[in-house]
């Protein structure tokens, strides 16, 4: 019996739920025996000159080994992006001017961790504050500049239609347009970044990192230290999340090398919860416009997106989402005409960069509100307005306007699915009833659909499986986990092919030097790239074992079938096992896979909120939904990342929201502050199945860990517009926090909403 | 997230608290649960030389009638006084109130004492006191007294308590048969209150609507002259001059203190 398909418990978990995961800061690798503790002295200013920083005092404070300014830094900044100017490449300590508060300043190596929080206290550093810029409009104006070298704050020329055309909406009988917020958020992983580092007498540097990809984070780790990749050894332990902001190497990665190659001592690194809110990418911080028009049947004919991203103060990996918010800006939906533009700024805030979905998410939260907008215009059912323009399934593969080519789909299936599961008709009928009667308590329903793209740009990965003389069987994969638990289901792929237990198989991953090449996990790729590197890998090898099996049965390769660890002949009692043949000569695959094209996974979410209108808090009451990423490997994990996907969806458009004041403080850097969600703020999750295979690679996967999160946004948000719509109110910007529904209510009722809806 | 470094006592005796308090005064803090002063320690908001740890003091754990009233040792931690069958039926408001305290792991180290010590006015516990009209038992080597509930909070993390002072007691009437209410508003279950609404008896105390917990007494002298619940719940906000952050404006706490009055005194009710 397959394997495939089945809820094979994760073999990680008995670790995790017992002596615990072994995370960076965890390490007892006697390289690091003995390593000094550093410890950030970070800027407290947004926007200021360093006017002096004065070290006396820390450095003969108890067990201080050394104290690091930008004055005894060798390293060059260094761009963070490369088509930005020159000007904003990223000092590794600042040296004249700090952008942002959580930039290092310092670095403190002391004997203990705790004498470096009390030495870096004494590190004084004098601040001769500048005009701050927090907000994208205020960017765009380029008044203030936060390089005045580069002479704008657009951090590249404008992505896409650098002047729209006229007569985009030409022809339309209706067209709605408004500015909504896809606000910055932060990643938050329960474990903070880490990472240490140990120089050998050979010139070798390990360093032990957590990231989602141990490959990329050597190539520039050694080139922002200016040595070879050969002399770079990354090694990830356990990653306890990253959601996008672990991809890469971070600036205080290279600066611990640097540390230790300076003192000659290991050195380790765990940053606290309050540098990682600041210090850590943060995701999505987009101001969109969106302008929508169609006729009153339903036909959406024309859709223009503008974009202005929020890059932060360094430019980083956030500054090419955008591009992706631009290729799936049309959603599922067959629009004839289609414009989008995207800027790119920096401002006084922390850098941006992926955080789960990264730019698709953004893409489907602006298209599901204009439709919804625009349904709510024409007076029409904003589940028929959707069906009206969704592609149908003989329609793939469908090229969108955004040129991305959608391998298969069935997107009014997974609206009409979600729909029932639901009970529409009865839930309209349930707020119909509570409207009439002025309940305070109000319904409110949101629809979603969305597409995404996953494994896009970079579907390629290596796998090695071997199997050994014991009847064990290693496998080593380029793409590491953090938390999706590879280990269970790469094991599943080798044993469908080999037919060895998954107890006997592991899988290794995240060392450079055992594994050299790697892309890692992140984009919803892991699966269909270097999971499908394995089962192809494991494939290979259980033919590489009947070629050598049928010389010693003497028997027709073709007559062969490996089974339960065991090359047989068919129909017979004969046969060898794998571990024998092990035993005679190395039984080991090494492959390639390119996918070559990316996947597009889809789904629909039917959210329903209940909404006090007294207070303006909406409770989500129930999330149906359907997250097909073709065929299923293991639905326990599966599930896990729509659960996962969806509490982050939810919390984003309920709760979180990375906030500064008009100086740049920022003012969500405690859990107490920043809105990450419990169990006590989601309901229980109905999750649908639907599995519409790719024929892009031989399991027919498509990538889950994004889905969740990019269809419960739009909906949520969705679904409390909708429980206030009745009072005039037709859009409130994310998070839907009470407080902000409340002024929408009151905007409402005191005549100062907008014709579009409110302004809350 | 290391705090500064400190001492650490952890006396056997009250008593022995109490001398360690007067030797060191101000540069000393009294720990119970911790769940308070340690965060801001952390955060390196507070930095004090010394830690008194009362955690162990089992004398100061106890819930007892005494008269016509309940006495709650200080150190009684937050889920004893959920769970007490005295509380459940002498002042059903408490024990209501301190299930709402952040979350069970937090309940099980937290204390009565230590939350109204720490004088903190999005605290739950305080407002409840406030409207059960309890009093404070503080002992030093200078004797016992107790204080009002009304007269012992004068700002936001500050009381009359002295720096030689301990709460040993709290006290509350014996409330069995009043009709009561807690309306918490919070944007997440572990979430300080953005407001909060304390009922009993007729009496409204409000968590997070000013420096100190309130008396909502607009409403209180509005009921008691014959008011409708809508029409006294409307003056709760009165007087009030409420903290804006990101949670709430001055004007929305206002409003909701209006609200979950009114849906508190419909409780208490039986409405």
């Amino acid at each position: 019996m397959s394997i495939m398909g089945t809820r094979v418990r994760r073999v990680e978990d008995p670790v995790f739920l017992t002596r615990g995961a072994t995370y960076t800061d965890d390490l007892t690798d006697e390289r690091l025996s003995g390593a000094l503790h550093l410890t950030f002295v970070r800027s407290p200013m947004a926007h200021a000159r360093i006017t002096s920083v004065d070290a006396t005092a820390a450095r003969e404070a108890p067990g201080v080994v050394a104290v690091i300014t930008a004055e005894e830094m060798d390293l060059e900044p260094t761009k963070h992006f490369p088509a930005v100017p020159d000007a904003m490449a990223r000092p590794w300590l600042a040296k004249d001017v700090v952008r942002f508060v959580g930039e290092p300043v310092a670095a403190v190596l002391t004997e203990q961790a705790y004498q470096g929080e009390d030495a870096a206290e004494l590190v004084e550093v004098d601040y001769d504050p500048l005009p701050v810029v927090t907000t994208l409009k205020q960017a765009a104006t380029d008044e203030t500049l936060l390089f005045p070298e580069a002479g704008t704050n657009f951090a590249v020329p404008s992505f896409g239609n650098d002047d729209f055309s006229d007569d985009l909406f030409e022809g339309c009988e209706v067209v709605v347009t408004r500015e909504i917020v896809n606000q910055r958020v932060a990643a938050a992983p329960l474990e903070t970044r880490g990472a240490a580092a140990a120089w050998g007498e050979d010139g070798r540097v390990t360093l032990f990192l957590s990231t989602q990809n141990a490959q990329q984070s050597k190539g520039e780790v050694a080139g922002w230290l200016g040595v070879d990749p050969a002399q770079v050894h990354v090694i990830t332990p356990d990653v306890g999340g990253g959601f996008g902001a672990k991809i890469g190497a971070d600036p205080e990665f290279a600066l611990v090398a640097w540390a230790a190659r300076h003192v000659k001592r290991p050195v380790r690194w765990n940053e606290s919860r309050s540098e990682n809110m600041t210090g850590m990418l943060q995701g999505r911080a987009q101001l969109q416009t969106i302008t929508i028009g169609g006729n009153r049947d339903g036909k959406v004919l024309a859709y223009r997106l503008d974009v202005l991203a929020d890059a932060g103060a360094y430019p980083r990996i956030g500054t090419a989402l955008p591009t992706f918010t631009r290729m799936m800006a049309g959603g599922v939906y067959d629009i004839p005409k289609v414009e989008t533009r995207a800027r790119v700024l920096v401002t006084n805030t922390t850098s941006t960069g992926a955080y789960r979905g990264a730019g698709r998410p953004e893409a489907t939260a602006a298209i599901e509100r204009a439709f919804d907008l625009f349904a709510a215009e024409i007076g029409m059912d904003v589940a028929e307005v959707r069906k009206r323009n969704v592609p149908p399934p003989d329609a793939f593969p469908f090229t969108n306007k955004g040129g991305a080519q959608y391998d298969t789909g069935e997107y009014a299936k997974a609206i009409d699915t979600v729909l029932e599961a639901g009970g529409y008709q009865a839930l309209r009928a349930e707020q119909k009833a509570r409207r009439e009667r002025g309940d305070v308590m109000q319904l409110g329903i949101g629809l979603s659909c969305f597409v995404e793209i996953t494994a896009g740009g970079m579907a390629a990965e290596d796998a090695t499986v071997e199997v050994h003389a014991d009847g064990t069987v290693t496998v080593l994969t380029g793409t590491s986990p953090h938390g999706q638990g590879h280990a269970t289901a790469w094991a599943m792929l080798a044993s469908e092919k080999l037919g060895i237990p998954v107890e006997k198989i592991t899988v290794k991953h995240g060392d450079t030097d055992l594994i050299p090449k790697g892309v890692g996990t992140m984009g919803s790729r892991s699966l269909q790239s270097g999971g499908v590197a394995v089962y192809n890998a494991a494939g290979e090898l259980a033919d590489l074992a009947k070629q050598r099996a049928a010389e010693l049965l003497e028997a027709s390769v073709d007559d062969l079938e490996v089974a339960e660890g065991e090359v047989r002949v068919a129909g017979t009692g004969t046969g060898i096992t794998l571990a024998q043949l092990a035993e005679k000569d190395q039984l080991r695959v090494e492959t390639h896979w390119d996918q070559q094209l990316p996947t597009f996974p889809f789904g629909a979410h039917l959210a329903v909120v209940e909404l006090d209108t007294e207070s303006g808090k909406a409770v989500v009451e129930k999330i149906i939904t359907i997250d097909d990423a073709g065929t299923i490997l293991n639905p326990l994990l599966a599930e896990g990342q729509r659960h996962g996907g969806i509490a982050q969806g939810i919390a984003q458009a309920l709760l979180e929201e990375v906030v500064y004041d008009a100086d740049g403080n920022p003012l969500t850097a405690t859990f107490a502050d920043y809105g990450i969600p419990s169990a006590a703020e989601l309901p229980s999750f109905t999750l649908l199945t639907m599995e519409t295979p790719t024929h892009l690679n031989p399991i027919g996967a498509k990538g889950i860990g994004e889905a969740g999160t990019i269809g419960a946004t739009p909906a949520v948000q969705s679904a409390v517009c909708d429980a206030v719509a009745h009072l005039g109110i037709r859009h409130i910007d994310m998070p839907a926090t009470p407080l902000r529904v409340w002024e929408a209510i009151n905007a409402a009722q005191n005549g100062t909403a907008t014709t579009n809806g409110s302004d809350a | 997230m290391i705090p500064v470094g400190f001492a650490y006592e952890r006396p056997s005796s009250v008593d022995g608290a109490l001398a360690l308090l007067a030797e060191h005064g101000e540069e000393a803090s009294v720990m119970a649960g911790g769940h308070s002063l340690l965060p801001v320690m952390k955060l390196r908001l507070a930095a004090p030389e010394l830690i008194i740890d009362i955690s162990k003091l089992s004398e100061l754990s106890y819930v007892k009638v005494d008269g016509d009233e309940v006495a709650i040792g200080s150190g009684t931690k937050h889920r004893t006084v959920e769970a007490s069958e005295v509380l459940a039926a002498e002042a059903p408001l408490l024990a209501a109130v301190a299930r709402t305290v952040g979350d069970p792991q937090v309940r099980h180290r937290g204390t009565i004492g230590g939350s109204l010590a720490h004088a903190d006015p999005a605290s739950d516990l305080p407002a409840a006191v406030l409207a059960l009209g309890g009093t404070v038992v503080l002992r030093s080597p200078r004797g016992t007294r107790s204080v009002p509930i009304t007269e012992f909070y004068t700002g936001v993390f500050s009381s009359v308590k002295e720096p030689d002072e301990l709460i040993v007691e709290i006290r509350v009437p014996r409330t069995g048969g009043a009709g009561w209410a807690y309306e918490k508003f919070t944007r997440r279950a572990n979430d300080w209150a953005v407001v909060g609404v304390a009922v009993v008896d007729g009496r409204v105390g409000l968590v997070n609507m000013g420096q100190t917990p309130l008396r909502a007494t607009a409403t209180e002298e509005a009921l008691a002259a014959g008011a409708s619940i809508a029409d006294a719940a409307a003056l709760a906000d009165q007087g009030t001059e409420p903290p804006e952050d990101l949670a709430g404006t001055r004007e929305y706490r206002r409003h909701l203190a209006r609200v979950l009055t009114k849906r508190a005194l419909t409780t208490a009710a039986g409405g």
